[in-house]
């Protein structure tokens, strides 16, 4: 499935979650195929949580804004649940005056956090529903 | 036709440069010792400009006071006016230094013209027209320089009132003071988003005890910085809402849809059992005293 390397950025898996760390300028193709990638890598692996590091993205546009927020929607449909890291002041900043304040993404100051945050979502979804498979 | 007699006023400036001098510095000390600018100084800038305008009336008349050669008159009316705006002059006191002349100026044409009323009053009217002029430059001048006082003011201002403090491990307080507009709230947002970054906060405080009034436009002033803050992972409690506040956004139809504390204590204890901390009581109040130690 991942074929053409240098044109996508790379799903790690670690434990139940996926862990994505965008370190190129985002360009549109680039955020489509992400958004493919990683329905697909959610279904294949039935992934809990998805982190997005976006911590060296300097400059995020309105539709890359939109993108994040579909990558939470379709992951939730699919049972996981999104976290957004590391976002820079400056972009925070460009995002909420460009009206895009994502809601039902959830956020994290850094990767650490992001995962605690995944973890204790999952640990409180296995709490109120011990029947479901905790393997 | 005769063309009309020449002007007296070059002859009168070089002949009774001296006398004029000391009749407007005794007009202008009349005016009573000031302690705001010394005696020397008053003089010697009184001696100054003078001097300037002997030199540019010599060269190009007094017609001409926009031309280069009223130029050393200008800079240096302007740099009288800026001081004495420094020094707390009222547009009044500063504007009498230049209009103080006129009287000194009109009793030497007058000496000088005797009896010819028609070359008398097309003098004076010329020297009315230059010193209002330059009056009115002087009035310029002040002005100026009391808005860039003001602009300095606000920026000092603007920078002073947005501290971010930190109040405990992960938790942030940021007291707003003044009104907030759209300059202001993206200093506040800037400041407030570097700190949750720099200290790794969980939670921000945002207490508006000091905001005089809250309407629609500073709500969603508050509102974007909460959702910035937001977005980089960190929650926002709203803090120090008072009563008045509180009944005008309700009138006004202004909705928070953040969480909201009635005072930053309150908030405070909120955060803490959030990050899963709790202030308990150890033992019974220690007395605060001056210099005993406690046994």
């Amino acid at each position: 499935m991942a074929s053409d390397v240098g044109d996508r950025i790379p799903i790690l898996k670690l434990g139940d979650a996926l862990l994505v760390t965008i370190q190129v300028d985002m360009h549109d193709r680039l955020a489509l195929a992400l958004e493919d990638d990683l329905t697909n890598r959610i279904v294949q692996t039935s992934a809990k949580g998805v982190l997005i590091d976006i911590s060296a993205l300097e400059i995020v546009d309105s539709f890359i804004g939109r993108t994040l927020a579909s990558i939470a929607q379709i992951a939730r449909v699919l049972d996981a649940e999104t976290v957004v890291v590391g976002m820079r002041p400056a972009v925070a900043i460009t995002l909420v005056e460009l009206g895009l304040s994502l809601p039902g993404v959830r956020t994290a100051l850094n990767a650490e956090r992001g995962m605690a945050l995944i973890r204790t979502h999952r640990a409180d979804e296995l709490d109120a529903d011990p029947d479901g498979d905790a393997a | 036709m005769d063309s009309p007699p020449a002007s007296r006023l070059p002859s009168i400036l070089d002949a009774h440069a001296d006398d004029i001098l000391s009749e407007w510095i005794a007009r202008l000390r009349s005016g009573g010792a000031d302690d705001r600018i010394s005696e020397v100084e008053r003089e010697r800038q009184a001696s100054g400009f003078l001097q300037r305008m002997i030199e540019a009336i010599r060269a190009s008349g007094v017609a001409d006071i926009e031309g280069p050669a009223f130029e050393p008159l200008r800079e240096m009316l302007s740099d009288i006016s800026r001081s004495r705006a420094m020094q707390g002059f009222s547009p009044t006191e500063s504007a009498l230094f230049v209009f103080s002349l006129k009287q000194p100026l009109f009793h030497r044409l007058g000496l000088a013209w005797g009896k010819d009323a028609e070359g008398l009053a097309r003098d004076v009217w010329a020297v009315t027209l230059l010193i209002d002029a330059l009056g009115l430059r002087m009035m310029e001048a002040w002005q100026k320089t009391r808005e860039e006082v003001i602009i300095r003011q606000q920026q000092e201002i603007a920078e002073l009132s947005t501290p971010v403090v930190k109040l405990w491990q992960g938790i942030l307080a940021l007291p707003l003071i003044g009104t907030l507009d759209s300059s202001r709230t993206q200093v506040v947002m800037e400041n407030l988003l570097e700190s949750i970054v720099q200290h790794e906060a969980d939670i921000a405080i945002i207490d508006i005890t000091g905001v005089p009034t809250v309407d629609t436009l500073v709500a969603q002033h508050l509102l974007k910085t909460v959702a910035a803050a937001r977005l980089m992972g960190a929650d926002c409690i709203i803090s120090g809402i008072r009563p008045q506040i509180a009944q005008t956004m309700v009138h006004l139809g202004v909705e928070l849809n953040v969480i909201s504390k009635a005072n930053l204590s309150d908030a405070f204890a909120l955060a803490l059992r959030r990050i899963g901390r709790a202030v308990v009581r150890t033992k019974s109040p220690v007395p605060v005293m001056g210099t005993a130690h406690g046994e």
